[in-house]
């Protein structure tokens, strides 16, 4: 790994910066609502701004080309575009500087469409002032802005995958398909995971099991993965790209350790199913059974003939849908997602075994979401009967004094009348919860949500990844979902995987906390605040201060307000570039009213 | 500081918002064109829970009539408990600010998600009429 080079201090007089500043209209996005001229003018005498230009499209390959012309040619060494989001272009114009031989992180950018020519499409003299303000502000960074370099490391072509269900399994043979090693560890004796106990599953009726196996025969085929079983990952050091692992194998013999290079970690480690408490909906009672263990019954039933129950026949069932999920503050807040149309499909499959059994499902809302919608057609078709519950008025399950079990219910589709259901079988449609997993969670710092999930980055555009580097999260660790939705995630991981592994080495973000050596009066009390773990401290000068590490650090910030002595500051958002950034911001004249005038765009 | 705005203008409010959070829901506002004053200034930072006490004071110092902390709240993908770290940061603040004479009703703090743009809208008008008020109760007081 190659060391960061130290930041250089900020220039000796920031003023003496020779910093391009370009005004993006976006077709009229911008400049229709915001007088871009004017912006333009305001900032031509700004200190340290060379070049104060508009665009009709600053993201566009000519504008691009010109921009690194102008760089080139005169000697730009801070770049400002005031445009978009940064979510859209900060890549694109950091990737400008670069190729133009600046440093990227002297680019900033001010989003002046989405935060202010669309947010203020009625107020063009608020807004410009607004965007006069915001580009003031990031030519004020940029001003105060470091070289910084990323931290460059060759990354390992191999990565790690935790848990060997339905998830992992796909992931594992997509990893080695687009050229990376495998590792599988799973921590049961065997794999597949929910799905390797199921027959036949939704949608169409391919077994759960057979699929496992041919999963499993495929990999069995490739000398690039590798699958261990009665295995756990036992620790991890290093960083993203260069993780080295230890893995325990729980053998007759004793315990055998293993020690592992790998680029990227992915966590499939599923889900557990809803334990009902005892009588939670009769549950215990001779008779009510879980979806899980329903779901096994019909698998150990013949193709066509009987299904039984404890040696019985069942003639009649009651699904009882939402145990477990939906449970309201407190409880599972979340909808499980698979258990309504699971239960619909396992109906049909009951109709199929016997079409004289007679099925009731008491619901609160059928999610069968999407293409399953047919199969919910379907087996009202069939002739399943579907009684709607409210919310607050669950059914209930008792013992009838004749054998059997009744199921009390109050129908919404039928003017709200009770209706007491004898049957044979109660089936509690139970939902997913999360996997207990303390220690790995611990030992990959996994970032746990409120519902005991884990967390995505971001739901939709980073939505595997997490903010340990390196470590993804796919199926149904993450949320409840099918079996088809983990693997899209599982195969999201490997693309992901790939993204940072393939070009043979990796860059981390140097925007991270640094202590100035200096004012650091070693107390300490940094370390303790930093869930990372990237602050330890040193020998320095005869003394002991704090020092971060730069390729753990995620560059949160939250150590930087915890220093009782000012000492640590987080790059690219320095205290002195904070402050110069504000008040910039507000050193444009407030609009009065009078100014303001309301022009009404069409 | 500021508190007494030029008669007639909008108040000034700052919003730090949260690079991976808060501000996608703040543009999310501006894509839907959910209007609020242009008189609300944003500026992103990675974390709440990274604010400095001293750059909000100065925000007040400097001339805004509001500081508006958009936080990830329980969402926050770095620290678990980044609500809290937040909230503290806040405390701290109005420590400062009761110190120096600056009501409490200048610095707000809510968590805004990353789909949150009519929340973030409504919190920008509502903070806006609040301070408007504010500063005519000073101004009859005065
Ligand atoms: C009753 C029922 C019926 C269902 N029917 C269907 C259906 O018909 N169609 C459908 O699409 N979906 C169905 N589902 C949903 C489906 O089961 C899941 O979507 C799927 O199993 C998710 O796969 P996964 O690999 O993410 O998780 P899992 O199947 O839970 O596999 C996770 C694996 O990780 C292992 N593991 C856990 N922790 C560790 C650790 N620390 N170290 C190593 N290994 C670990 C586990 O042992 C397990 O093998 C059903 C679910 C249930 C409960």
């Amino acid at each position: 790994m190659t060391e960061q080079k130290p930041a250089e201090e900020a220039k000796a007089n920031p003023e003496d910066r020779r910093i391009g500043v370009y005004i993006c209209h976006c077709g009229g996005n911008i400049s229709d609502y915001v007088d871009v001229e004017a912006v333009r003018d305001a900032l031509v005498d700004e200190p340290g701004v060379v070049v104060s230009t508009t665009e009709l499209f600053a993201c566009s390959d000519g504008t691009q080309h010109d921009m690194i012309d102008a760089i080139k040619a005169k000697g730009l060494d801070g770049l400002v575009v005031a445009s978009c989001s940064p979510k859209l272009h900060q890549v694109t114009f950091r990737n400008v500087a670069n190729r133009a031989g600046m440093n990227p992180y002297a680019y900033t950018q001010a989003n002046v469409r989405e935060q202010a020519s669309w947010a203020h499409q009625h107020d063009r003299a608020g807004a410009t002032e607004k965007v006069i303000g915001l580009v003031r502000s990031a030519v004020a960074k940029t001003r105060l802005s470091d070289e910084l370099h990323p931290l460059r490391f060759d990354t390992v072509q191999r990565s790690l995958v935790v848990g060997g269900g339905i998830t992992g399994l796909r992931a594992a043979i997509g990893l080695a398909d687009i050229g990376l090693e495998a590792v599988v560890v799973e921590k049961a004796p065997e794999v597949g995971g929910w799905m390797g106990r199921f027959g036949a599953s939704f949608p169409s009726e391919a077994s759960g099991k057979d699929q496992i196996a041919s999963l499993m025969a495929q990999i069995k085929d490739r000398r690039d993965i590798t699958v261990y079983t009665s295995a756990e990952l036992t620790s991890k050091a290093g960083t993203f790209g260069n993780y080295t692992v230890g893995i325990t194998l729980h053998r007759d013999g004793g315990d055998k350790e293993l020690s592992l290079d790998v680029g990227s970690i992915v966590v499939a480690t599923g889900f557990d199913s809803y334990n009902p408490d005892d009588g939670e909906y009769g549950y215990g009672m001779d008779g009510v059974v879980t979806l899980p263990e329903f779901k096994e019954l019909i698998d150990t039933a013949p193709a066509v003939g009987k299904l039984s129950y404890q040696g019985r026949p069942v003639r009649s069932v009651a699904y009882i849908y939402c145990v477990g999920s939906r449970q309201g503050a407190g409880g599972n807040e979340y909808c499980s997602k698979f258990c309504c149309t699971s239960a619909i499909h396992s109906s049909l499959l009951v109709n199929k075994i016997d079409p004289s059994i007679r099925q009731f499902h008491l619901y609160r809302d059928i999610r069968a979401y999407g293409k399953f919608e047919l199969e919910y057609g379907a087996s009202r078709g069939a002739g399943s009967t579907y009684l709607k519950f409210a919310d607050d008025a669950p059914p209930t399950v008792e013992k009838l004094p004749k054998g059997g079990l009744g199921v009390t219910v109050t129908d919404l589709l039928t003017a709200s009348r009770e209706v007491i259901l004898p049957v044979d079988l109660v089936v509690l449609v139970t939902g997913m919860v999360p996997r207990q997993n303390k220690s790995l969670i611990d030992l990959l710092k996994l970032p746990v949500g409120t519902d005991g999930f884990f967390n995505e980055i971001h739901p939709k555009l980073r939505p595997v990844e997490t903010v340990v580097d390196g470590v993804m999260i796919a199926g149904c660790c993450q949320a409840p979902r099918t079996a088809a939705e983990s693997v899209q995630a599982g195969l999201a991981a490997v693309a992901q995987s790939a993204a940072l592994l393939k070009k043979g080495y990796a860059e981390l973000e140097p925007l991270v906390a640094k202590i100035d050596p200096d004012k650091c009066v070693g107390s300490g009390e940094c370390l303790s605040v930093c869930p990372y773990e990237s602050i330890t401290m040193i020998e320095w000068d005869g003394r002991q201060i704090a020092s971060v590490d730069p390729s753990t650090c995620k560059g949160c910030g939250g150590c930087v307000p915890l220093c009782g002595v000012d000492a640590i500051d987080l790059l690219g958002y320095t205290d002195a570039q904070m402050r110069s950034a504000i008040e910039e911001l507000i050193s444009a004249e407030a609009p009065t009213k009078a100014e303001a005038v309301k022009e009404p765009v069409s | 500081m500021s508190g007494s705005p030029q008669p007639g203008s909008a108040p000034r409010i700052l919003v730090f918002s949260t690079i991976n959070i808060s501000d996608p829901g703040i543009d999310l506002a501006g894509s839907r064109h959910l209007e609020y004053p242009a008189t609300v200034q944003t500026m992103p930072v990675p974390c709440s829970s990274g604010l400095k006490p001293s750059w909000l004071i100065h925000a007040l110092e400097k001339g805004f009539d509001g500081v508006f902390v958009a936080s990830d709240g329980e969402e926050c993908s770095y620290l678990p408990d980044c609500a809290e770290r937040t909230s503290h940061i806040i405390a701290k603040t109005q420590e400062l600010m009761a110190a120096k004479g600056i009501p409490a009703q200048r610095l707000k703090m809510a968590a805004v998600c990353s789909v949150c743009a009519e929340p973030f809208a409504k919190y920008m008008i509502e903070f806006s009429e609040a301070l408007k008020r504010l500063d005519a109760d000073a101004s009859v007081a005065s």
